[in-house]
């Protein structure tokens, strides 16, 4: 066993669960909160990378384009709340999968209009764009890095936020309990405006923090925001340690999956087979877990406390 | 009690729209363009599956994301045994009822367990195992697909080979399957996934065992999208994982959805407008997926009942038809 | 606007009743347009159209009439349009195809009704062996044979093991196949990665494998976007110093704008094989190039050469027979010697239709503008067939 691959492998894996953290946190929030499913999650994290993308052509900046494209990830996240999302919550879960999925349609060929079909490229500046050395002639990117930092950050953000402030109390009181805090005589509609908006960004920033290194494109979220419902459904609805934990758990097992299973599969198959049926299979083992998850604990690892 | 005997749109409707397919074929040919009977193909064979996920979604408040699995485990149970030079009908077809039967029998159970949207995403989660199992399987063409070289064979009886005995076949079985639906809706057995749709509590008390009622619905349900998918194998000669993906469980909602849950022939009518709008838009524009996905929107805030429903409310302020 | 007008055309054809006889060429053209690959899709239907342009809209005095329908780069969705096409628009020639899986699932109602199939891309081994068909053409390559000439590279270079990634398809499985074949050297890794609408595109964990194993070089087929993905990632985790990389279809005039947008000027130098490039000294590709440059301002790419290469290749058929589209035989024995101006230049089919043409080894360099291009190296492989051409029957 080659222990310097797999510390590598590692890193990789908390990468990749930073980044789905990201994602999950608003998810989360927004399911646990307002009771919204909101398949159209993943456009925001699209619109994140191409708001950043055009913001860094036009700054030449990386640094400046994301603190840019921040706030109008969450101001498009505001409207969308506005004008849709808020119709739909006395709707039925059905509807807001559908009209979320509508969402995604319109978004996806918004993008084709406005930006092309191509896709875009985000530049790193010089001190991004390199590599650090690591014990025994390994190597690991310096944006990785900083994609792990930036995560880690920004959960250590929200569990101040949720645990130690006045909003953080009515966003635990709202996933566990939504009609008390309405009696409260809280502004439902402003919080949920806020949550809403600041999912999107947090959506946008995980877009932005991958995009420099595949690209921004079209669908780019439709097929990370399923693995991101499987974590908060792992993690609980509503709570962002679940979402946490959840995160770093299929980011490492997609991972792990990646890099090892292949070897594994070779003992019992043909080596053709078995480089076929490795990255199948490890992408099918986190929807395993999250169907042991629903069948032993329906709400998840961490559900919100107190019903 | 809301839903079983609305039918929104007057029978006669529908049954005239089941002999407008019945003379389709003719229409084809007059017209020199039998890309019209693929078209209409591809929409029945969708119906069955539509109409099979009603019976669970629209009568008994299952909202199933995951039905289009069971297409593809019917698309395989044809493609398999030809890969092999196997193509006796009669087993391709009983192995994709069995299969996804099985399949839904062991889900189901499972799922069941779980309500609202957790139903919605372990559903999800067991779909996305069937398509990464077939997606893994090397001999079977993995992604890329398997190519059909011969439709199954029915000892002499029916040669689907020719587009027009499909194309009957198809229609004999979409009616069929409608027909099997409103059986299973009005018997007593309907009644009761219907009342725990309503109120499982009170269906439990009065000493229904609503679990294995509800489960029993699921398999059947199923059963009817694998036959569906079988039927699709044939049809495009060529399947692929690609067909369980969870975009295609999810417009399988949508169509259930768009013509009206809950009703008999909803279905049918939901993926009558979504394929003939997908084909017609596509043409128009490459945008053709904003209108699309706008109308998407626009019909789950306004129409609560889909395009049936819509039907029923101006059925209503006129004053006519509706009998809801 | 052609797309509009061929939308109308096909509503006023769904509406009006019998069509009319034959009294024009009508070609279906099969490419990418929807999703991210529809970059390639675009390139290709630039060339086609530039093609149209240089040969006046007409073939042997009949108006062309070209039908360019969208794959979605989902190979169910080829195969509906290809239906239509045979059955709705009754075309007598379907060229384009980027994908081998896409190709595949498609052949079948193209050859099945007799029309004509022209691959300007995707070059699968089962066409090119035992389900090769005599109304199939290929404008393009056998999948094998552009990694062969890498792997001849690769064995000139002195390089002893190499570790291999490409995408889990059709055409990923052959051109492994194709290294393998000719590299003496050791394959000490492979890595068969998701591929179609939702492709894997962070190749993190791959990349350390390769790292880890001790290759001395690495070996990659990722067309289209993820090309740039993954190069931009290998010179992140700062693998050129340590790890050569050698690719086919990977870069190309796709994906160097963007390379050069990133700045990331670690692939100048870098070599890959290909049938063709910008480059290339013939009358035929010297009009294609400079036509091409001024229309739409950018280099085209192997895929928009063989999409140009399919016009002139159909209009050299119908001329052959005088217009005279129901002499199938004629057209196809016609299309057989490959008596057409190429892009590649002279070049002859083999028994399966497949080219039997060079390969050249071209370097990655900056034009006089300072445009990122190719420029050819050497011949690797001369008048080269594939190897499948032994299993085709006919």
């Amino acid at each position: 066993m080659d222990w310097g691959l797999f510390l590598i492998q590692m890193l990789n894996g908390v990468q990749l669960g930073v980044l789905l953290f990201l994602l999950a946190a608003g998810l989360t929030l927004v399911f646990g909160i307002m009771d919204f499913v909101n398949l159209a999650h993943g456009s925001l994290y699209m619109m994140g990378a191409y708001f950043c993308a055009t913001l860094v052509q036009l700054t030449d900046s990386f640094i400046l384009g994301v603190i840019l494209a921040l706030p109008l990830t969450a101001l498009l996240g505001y409207i969308v709340e506005l004008i849709i999302v808020r119709t739909l919550y006395t709707h039925d879960h059905l509807d807001h999968v559908l009209a979320t999925f509508g969402m995604i349609l319109c978004f996806d060929t918004a993008v084709d209009f406005i930006w092309g079909p191509t896709g875009m490229a985000i530049p790193l500046p010089e001190f991004l764009d390199s590599h650090i050395d690591l014990f025994g002639g390994h190597t690991f990117p310096v944006f990785r890095i900083l994609i792990i930092c930036t995560g880690l950050a920004v959960a250590g953000f929200l569990y101040v936020m949720v645990v130690h402030t006045r909003i953080g109390m009515l966003i635990r009181a709202g996933a566990s309990n939504r009609t008390m805090v309405m009696a409260l005589g809280v502004d439902i509609g402003k919080l949920f405006a806020l949550v809403f908006a600041v999912g999107a960004a947090l959506a946008g920033l995980a877009g932005m923090l991958i995009a420099p290194i595949t690209e921004a494109s079209i669908g780019m979220g439709n097929e990370i925001i399923i693995v991101a419902f499987v974590v908060i459904i792992i993690g609980g609805i509503g709570s962002i340690k679940g979402a946490f934990v959840a995160a770093m758990l299929v980011g490492m097992i997609d991972t792990m999956g990646r890099s090892f299973l292949d070897q594994l599969l070779k003992l019992v198959m043909s080596s053709e087979s078995a480089e076929t049926s490795a990255p199948a299979l490890s992408a099918m083992a986190i929807y395993i877990l999250m169907a042991m998850v629903l069948t032993f604990r329906p709400q998840g690892l961490f559900p919100p406390k107190v019903r | 009690m809301t839903s079983l005997f609305r039918t929104g749109l007057p029978a006669f409707v529908m049954v005239a729209g089941l002999g407008f397919l019945a003379f389709l074929p003719l229409l084809a040919v007059w017209v020199d363009n039998i890309f019209l009977m693929d078209l209409f193909m591809r929409l029945m064979i969708l119906s069955i599956a539509a109409v099979g996920l009603n019976l669970i979604l629209g009568y008994g408040g299952m909202v199933s994301f995951g039905h289009a699995a069971y297409l593809v485990i019917g698309a395989y149970a044809v493609g398999i045994p030809a890969y092999y030079d196997i193509y006796n009908g009669f087993l391709q077809f009983a192995i994709a009822i069995l299969a996804a039967a099985t399949v839904a029998l062991v889900t189901g159970a499972i799922a069941l367990r779980t309500k609202g949207v957790y139903f919605i995403m372990i559903t999800m989660a067991f779909a996305q195992m069937v398509y990464f199992t077939f997606v893994s399987i090397e001999e079977y063409g993995a992604d890329d697909g398997l190519t059909i070289n011969m439709r199954s064979e029915f000892a002499g009886l029916l040669d689907i080979e020719d587009n027009f005995t499909l194309y009957y076949f198809v229609l004999a079985s979409l009616i069929a399957v409608l027909g099997l639906v409103y059986r299973i809706v009005h018997s007593r057995f309907g009644m009761v996934i219907a009342g725990a749709k309503g109120n499982e509590r009170r269906m439990q008390a009065i000493g229904f065992p609503t679990y294995r009622y509800r489960l029993v619905c699921y398999v059947i349900s199923g059963a009817i999208c694998g036959y569906a998918g079988a039927l699709l194998g044939n049809f495009t000669n060529f399947i692929t994982p690609e067909m369980g993906d969870w975009v295609h469980s999810g417009e399988l909602i949508f169509m259930v959805v768009l013509g009206g849950a809950g009703s008999l022939f909803g279905p049918v009518l939901g993926t009558a407008v979504f394929i003939l709008l997908e084909e017609y838009l596509s043409r128009l524009t490459q945008y053709w997926h904003f209108p699309f996905g706008a109308m998407l929107i626009l019909v789950v805030i306004f129409t609560r009942g889909g395009i049936n429903g819509m039907f029923r409310w101006i059925g209503a302020k006129a004053g006519i038809g509706g009998r809801s | 606007m052609l797309r509009k007008i061929t939308a109308l055309a096909a509503m006023g054809a769904f509406l009006a009743a019998p069509a009319m006889a034959a009294d024009k060429v009508k070609i279906g053209f099969v490419t990418t347009i929807t999703t991210p690959a529809g970059v390639i899709g675009q390139d290709m239907v630039d060339a086609v159209n530039l093609a149209m342009e240089d040969i006046g809209g007409k073939m042997a005095g009949l108006d062309v009439e070209l039908i360019i329908e969208d794959d979605g780069f989902k190979p169910p969705t080829g195969k509906q349009k290809v239906d239509k096409l045979v059955k709705k628009d009754k075309v007598d020639f379907i060229g384009g195809f980027i994908w081998s899986h896409v190709l595949l699932a498609s052949k079948k109602p193209a050859l099945d009704s007799g029309t004509f199939l022209i691959s300007s891309n995707a070059g699968p081994s089962q066409l090119a062996g035992d389900q090769c068909d005599k109304n199939f053409f290929s404008t393009s390559w056998q999948n094998d044979q552009t990694p062969m000439a890498m792997g001849e590279v690769l064995n000139q270079n002195g390089v002893k093991s190499v570790y291999v990634m490409a995408p889990n398809y059709a055409a990923g499985k052959n051109m492994i196949a194709g290294v393998e074949r000719t590299f003496k050297g050791k394959i000490v890794g492979r890595d068969l990665t998701k591929w179609g609408k939702d492709a894997q595109l962070d190749f993190s964990a791959e990349l350390a494998k390769a790292k880890a194993s001790g290759a001395e070089a690495l070996w990659v087929f990722y067309p289209g976007k993820a090309g740039g993905a993954l190069i931009k990632q290998y010179e992140q985790a700062g693998l050129q110093g340590t790890l050569p990389l050698y690719t086919v279809f990977t870069v190309d005039s796709i994906a160097l704008p963007k390379l050069q947008e990133g700045d990331l000027k670690g692939v100048l130098g870098s070599r890959n094989t290909q049938h063709w490039g910008p480059d290339l000294d013939n009358p035929q590709n010297k009009k294609f190039v400079s036509g091409f440059k001024k229309k739409y301002g950018r280099y085209p790419s192997f895929y928009a050469a063989q999409s140009y290469d399919t016009i002139f290749l159909i209009k050299s058929a119908v001329e052959a027979v005088n217009g005279d589209l129901t002499n199938k035989d004629g057209m196809r024995a016609a299309m057989k010697t490959a008596d057409f101006p190429s892009t590649r230049g002279k070049f002859s089919y083999g028994n399966n239709h497949f080219p039997i043409q060079n390969f050249y080894l071209r370097e990655v360099v900056a034009d006089a503008d300072g445009v990122w291009t190719t420029k050819i190296v050497k011949t690797v492989l001369e008048n080269h067939q594939d190897t499948y051409a032994a299993e085709c029957k006919m």
